[in-house]
């Protein structure tokens, strides 16, 4: 599903260069679930943006679903986010003007689906992720376990092939946090690849495989066999 | 257009800083208001000016004469001379282009003695001998009677035309002039109408509403007046510039009169079409300023448009972010801030406009009841094609201001723009 040869990033300011990624060579199975960890300033969440096409890189080769992602246009890359891939973030970036329906239902806006048709869909994600009563709330009104919630069933109502998620429980406890990720593995039980990003150990335990990042380069992959039943079974 | 989370997300950013929407919208406002007065008010200047001579025939010229300034076979200058009947016959048949001829008497003004009596009542005013071709070039509204005839000029009759002013002072209200006699100069005359002059704005000196128009010929017999003309009206015939008629009614007349052919201060002359025209020149300078000064300012309110929507993308840049992450193309992300721009702008042009054209329509509401109207302003107003014009200004404005800070608001990568507090 995704693949990385070699991949290079580096941000300039100034007159300063700052090699952030130095050579990341990896490759994701559909349907795997994955954290990349690591210290802040590895390249983790620099991985992250890259991944999902919000970020350029500079040399290497990235593969989305076999394609090649490079100097792709903004509009290209606007229908790639929209239909092969989900965001959920640590600040969970809800639209603050729209209610809940509205925020799950807007990647089908983007596609042009009819606003019934599109409210018809985002229900039915609400009621997955058991927010359903809650339709009507502004993300203002609603507990950060929710809130995120609602960001979960608006990166899948596109139906995306990978799911990125950047520090998903950073902002929640540690009971709201594990029924976050209880959420993410019955998304990813159906076959949706998820990559998370995280410096919590236990969050990355309950993936099948943690990506340790160091100084831009990948320091080790630790396999976590307890979680293979999952991919065994397909 | 009708897409209901474009509109919502419009409302929501005009709504989060109500203050800071009102201050950008009033510069719009302010400017389109500014632009409608001044268009409505030199709208209003015209119509009063051009409803002062709105039958005047405008291809018309105006001659009579003054001393003569360069000494001509045998005769010194400062000599004063005049028309006479022969001059008319002449006219007539040396300039064919010519249209009306109207020679006129005019020997006593209304500043001098009193000159007119009737029963008790004397008064003064402006005494013309005129032929009937004058009201052709100078019509006038018949309150009641009729105007001075051809037959009235072929016999000689003592009739008269009076002012309406004249009415009012020599005659009482419940009083039928038509048939009564004045004395003028010791000469009675009969009244035969009464008049309310039409082209106010154009007179020669005279107060139209305070004279009395006399047959011509009766005026120079009945005072000894001999074949003197004082003054003479000519239009030309139509597509023929009456400035070609006065140059040969000119040439005829200094000719016959012995003045040097390159005496032009001998005559003195007034050329109506040239007047006309400098004075349509005059409005549509005028108009010009109007719409240059109106742009200016609007297209002053309009940079502050712009202004804050750079303010708008740049607090909104997170959420820009969001929506591009999730799906939003650029062009959905322009659409989106150009349609919010020409939203304000529109809106708060059309208040502006609404309110521009209440305003003139009160003052030439409150102009009609006082009134006032007429005389230095009638019907302020703007057309319907200026409003228009001002509309499409307007958009073409907001799509112009919200395109710099759309441009910035998709120029940043998402990553940037996700980054953004």
């Amino acid at each position: 599903m995704i693949k990385l040869k070699n991949l290079h990033k580096s941000y300039v300011t100034g007159s300063n260069s700052l090699h952030v990624l130095k050579g990341i060579s990896l490759e994701i199975e559909e349907g795997e679930m994955v954290s990349v960890m690591g210290a802040s300033g590895s390249g983790k969440s620099t991985l992250l943006n890259v991944l999902g096409i919000l970020d350029n890189y500079d040399s290497g080769e990235y593969y989305l679903n076999g394609m090649l992602i490079r100097d792709i246009n903004e509009t290209k890359a606007a229908v790639l986010r929209n239909r092969t891939l989900g965001f959920v973030f640590q600040s969970f970036n809800l639209i603050s003007f729209k209610n809940a329906l509205e925020n799950v239902a807007l990647p089908l806006y983007y596609q042009g689906v009819s606003r019934r048709k599109r409210n018809q869909i985002a229900m039915e994600y609400l009621e997955r992720v058991g927010l359903k009563d809650w339709w009507t709330h502004l993300p203002s009104e609603l507990s950060g376990g929710q809130k995120q919630r609602i960001a979960i069933a608006r990166s899948l109502i596109s139906k995306p092939k990978v799911i990125l998620a950047d520090e998903p429980t950073g902002a929640l406890d540690s009971v709201t946090s594990m029924e976050v990720m209880d959420l993410l593995q019955e998304i990813n039980d159906e076959g949706i690849t998820i990559i998370i990003v995280t410096h919590e150990h236990d969050i990355a335990e309950r993936t099948q495989r943690s990506i340790k990042l160091k100084d831009g380069v990948i320091e080790n992959i630790l396999y976590h066999k307890s979680n293979f039943k999952a991919v065994a079974s397909f | 257009m009708f897409d209901r989370d474009r509109w919502q997300e419009i409302y929501s950013t005009l709504k989060s800083n109500k203050l800071r929407t009102f201050m950008t919208a009033f510069g719009v406002f302010w400017g389109i208001l500014m632009l409608i007065i001044m268009t409505g008010s030199g709208n209003g200047l015209r119509n009063s000016v051009y409803d002062g001579f709105q039958d005047f025939a405008t291809n018309s010229s105006f001659m009579w004469t003054r001393q003569t300034t360069i000494p001509y076979k045998g005769l010194p200058r400062g000599r004063n001379w005049l028309f006479n009947n022969e001059d008319m016959k002449a006219l007539r048949e040396g300039v064919p282009e010519m249209g009306y001829l109207a020679p006129r008497l005019q020997p006593w003004s209304g500043n001098g003695d009193n000159n007119v009596v009737r029963g008790i009542k004397t008064a003064s005013y402006d005494i013309f001998g005129d032929y009937p071709d004058f009201f052709r070039i100078d019509p006038v509204t018949m309150l009641s009677g009729r105007e001075i005839n051809e037959i009235d000029i072929r016999e000689n009759r003592k009739v008269a035309v009076i002012g309406n002013r004249v009415r009012d002072e020599l005659f009482d209200l419940d009083e039928d002039p038509i048939g009564q006699y004045i004395r003028i100069r010791g000469v009675y005359f009969q009244v035969v109408g009464v008049f309310e002059p039409r082209n106010k704005n154009i007179s020669f000196g005279s107060d139209k509403e305070k004279s009395i128009f006399i047959p011509f010929t009766s005026l120079q017999i009945a005072y000894n007046m001999g074949d003197e003309v004082h003054f003479i009206a000519v239009t030309a015939k139509e597509n023929i510039p009456v400035s070609v008629v006065e140059k040969k009614v000119m040439a005829i007349l200094a000719e016959r009169n012995k003045v040097a052919p390159e005496d032009e201060m001998a005559f003195g002359h007034v050329n109506l079409e040239e007047e006309f025209k400098q004075m349509n020149g005059l409005f549509n300078g005028i108009d010009m300023l109007i719409w240059i000064v109106g742009i200016g300012t609007l297209f002053a309110g309009v940079v502050g448009v712009s202004n804050i929507m750079l303010i708008v993308v740049k607090e909104r840049t997170k959420e820009i972010g969001i929506q591009r992450s999730i799906g939003a193309t650029p062009w959905k992300v322009i659409g989106q801030i150009l349609m919010e721009s020409v939203t304000l702008t529109s809106l708060s042009g059309m208040i502006g406009l609404v309110l521009g054209v209440s305003i003139l329509e009160f003052i030439n509401y409150q102009m009609v009841s006082s009134g006032a109207e007429g005389e230095t302003f009638k019907n302020p107003g703007v057309d319907f094609n200026t409003a228009v014009i001002a509309l499409v200004v307007l958009i073409i404005a907001g799509l112009l201001a919200g395109f710099i800070p759309a441009k910035k608001a998709v120029s940043i990568k998402p990553v940037e723009a996700l980054r953004a507090d």
